[in-house]
């Protein structure tokens, strides 16, 4: 069953920006999704059309099957949203706010109250449920507005940025809050500029830009397309030339450091034998950027076709 | 919805606005009580002697009934244009945008909790004129009928004022250049019998001389105007207002792109 169904989604702000130009996407009960795109690519736009906060201009929605047109309500209780941009009352106390929201989906003050403590508890945000919002840090209200999208159990979760500002160590503790929902059986729709934090999480992956969606596919089969890989290599030794590789595009960083593109037809064992051939001894060894990174700045910002993704020009 | 749920959600609103206005008690429960004290002893007791009766009574216990109009009309109209616009430039308007809600669940909780506010503050400034002059109740029913309409009637306006407000600046034009105006030209502090023709004729088309003076007649049983007009032009304006008001917030006037 479709979690969420979009067909020909169009956006047309009032200032004539076209925002979204017809986009149809379909995520799938259970799915772990990432939605992603450069600024200004209309991932905000559609994720405030499925949430009701933008008005579309033609097509449809549809969540677990019910009509954002004809059956709003029975489609809104389903969605939980995590917006980008703090958007609680500043003043109101933690705990309020999360027994609110439960109000608005009409859920009685007890069960509210046993759900907030719930969410406040698995988020650590119990010891500071009566403190006013604005005194918490940027973490804890980026986790006040998943525990507040939660409160009313909502089978698709929606969070645009979640991690965006937040430490190393919360950020992985978020991931693995995450995957316990998607675990738990909730539909997870991200979106994130960390591509690193999209190929760990997300099992599938739409990529959107200028308004309509370049890419729509799995992880693996998106990642299967890379082409080439680049990475870079840290030397025992200092040399003063890059080493001539055939099959390999090898650059000399500084003295101690190359950056090696491995063409996805040769192995890692044959660039290393002819390295040490040439009394290069390699101590160290990483990826310039994550694969999802190469293959996303090759699909949108050099525009060419995800089968070429990672190819150098 | 079920209706169950719609009533939830009405009165997570009301009990939401209730707690904002009593948490910020100093701007909005106690400048009005001052304000209203001070009109008491300056028009009422010092300068109210030397003017003698109106309306035949003194002119201490004439003023009471508008003074008392005047902060519900102040205060329902305020509490929901300054919180309708606070949860739009905070964004936490969002918060009910992306649920369940009706439309008209949203803005009927709103006027609910602008009349509360605009009510106790009547019920505020009411006991405080009792230490100033005696109160009667000439009739409860007219008396209650119009301070709940009127209320109405000026949460919806607050609700309007913040649905077109871009800054702040927006939310502070309407109190200030006509609400004041009208309030204090609208047969508070005076008979508009004691107007010229002009003048008198002219004073007719400001609605919240209708109000005042209805509110008057159920007080003390004297009014300028046909109390029973005033009823029905006071409840048309609330069904004209609350209707514009939901078409505007289904349509997402200032609220959604």
């Amino acid at each position: 069953m479709s979690a969420l169904t979009i067909r020909n989604l169009r956006k047309t702000y009032a200032n004539g920006v076209e925002a979204l130009k017809g986009i149809d996407l379909n995520v799938e009960k259970g799915d772990f999704f990432a939605l992603l795109g450069p600024n200004g690519a209309g991932k905000s736009t559609t994720i405030g059309v499925i949430s009701s906060l933008v008005n579309k201009t033609a097509g449809e929605v549809s969540i677990f099957g019910h009509s954002l047109d004809t059956q709003r309500s029975l489609a809104k209780k389903r969605i939980g949203v995590v917006p980008q941009e703090f958007n609680f009352n500043q003043f109101e106390k933690v705990f309020d706010i999360v027994v609110t929201q439960a109000g608005f989906y009409g859920i009685p003050a007890p069960l509210a109250r046993e759900r907030a403590e719930k969410y406040l508890r698995q988020l650590g945000l119990w010891d500071k449920r009566d403190k006013p919002s604005r005194t918490l840090s940027g973490g804890m209200k980026r986790r006040l507005m998943i525990a507040r999208a939660l409160v009313h159990e909502p089978d698709l979760l929606i969070l645009d940025e979640p991690t965006a500002g937040v430490d190393i160590e919360l950020r992985r503790s978020m991931w693995d809050f995450l995957t316990a929902l998607n675990e738990q059986g909730k539909t997870i729709i991200l979106t994130t500029h960390y591509l690193e934090e999209a190929e760990s999480l997300c099992r599938r992956i739409a990529i959107i830009d200028h308004g309509t969606i370049v890419e729509n596919t799995s992880m693996k089969a998106l990642l299967e397309k890379l082409q080439v890989e680049t990475f870079i290599l840290d030397l025992a030794r200092p040399v003063t030339a890059a080493p001539q590789l055939p099959g390999f595009e090898v650059a000399l960083k500084d003295a101690t450091t190359l950056e090696v593109a491995v063409p996805k037809t040769q192995s890692l064992n044959t660039l290393f034998v002819a390295l040490a051939e040439q009394d290069f001894e390699v101590m160290s060894m990483r990826n310039k950027a994550n694969r999802l990174e190469e293959l996303f700045v090759r699909l949108v910002e050099q525009n060419l076709p995800a089968e070429q993704g990672g190819q150098r020009a | 919805m079920t209706w169950r749920e719609q009533w939830v959600a009405f009165a997570t609103i009301v009990v939401k606005e209730i707690r904002r206005f009593t948490r910020i008690w100093p701007q909005t429960l106690l400048p009005p009580a001052i304000t209203m004290t001070l009109y008491f002893v300056i028009f009422g007791n010092l300068i109210g002697h030397r003017i003698g009766d109106m309306g035949g009574f003194d002119y201490m216990q004439y003023i009471v009934p508008g003074l008392i109009m005047m902060s519900v009309i102040q205060n329902s109209y305020g509490n929901v244009v300054s919180s309708f616009f606070s949860t739009k430039f905070q964004h936490s308007i969002e918060e009910m945008l992306v649920s369940p809600m009706p439309a008209h669940v949203i803005l009927t909780g709103y006027v609910v909790g602008g009349m509360v506010r605009g009510m106790l503050v009547g019920l505020i400034v009411s006991l405080l004129s009792l230490f100033f002059t005696h109160l009667s109740m000439h009739h409860l029913g007219i008396t209650v009928l119009v301070v709940t309409m009127t209320a109405a009637l000026f949460a919806l306006g607050g609700f309007i004022n913040a649905t077109f407000a871009n800054k702040f600046d927006d939310i502070s034009i309407i109190p200030t250049f006509v609400l004041t105006p009208l309030t204090y030209l609208g047969g508070v502090f005076y008979s508009i019998d004691l107007l010229p023709d002009f003048w008198r004729a002219l004073t007719l088309v400001n609605p919240i001389v209708y109000m005042v003076n209805a509110f008057r007649y159920g007080v003390l049983g004297v009014s300028d105007v046909n109390v029973y007009a005033s009823l029905g032009a006071i409840a048309i304006f609330v069904v004209v207002f609350y209707l514009f008001s939901l078409w505007l917030l289904q349509r997402g006037t200032g609220i959604r792109h």
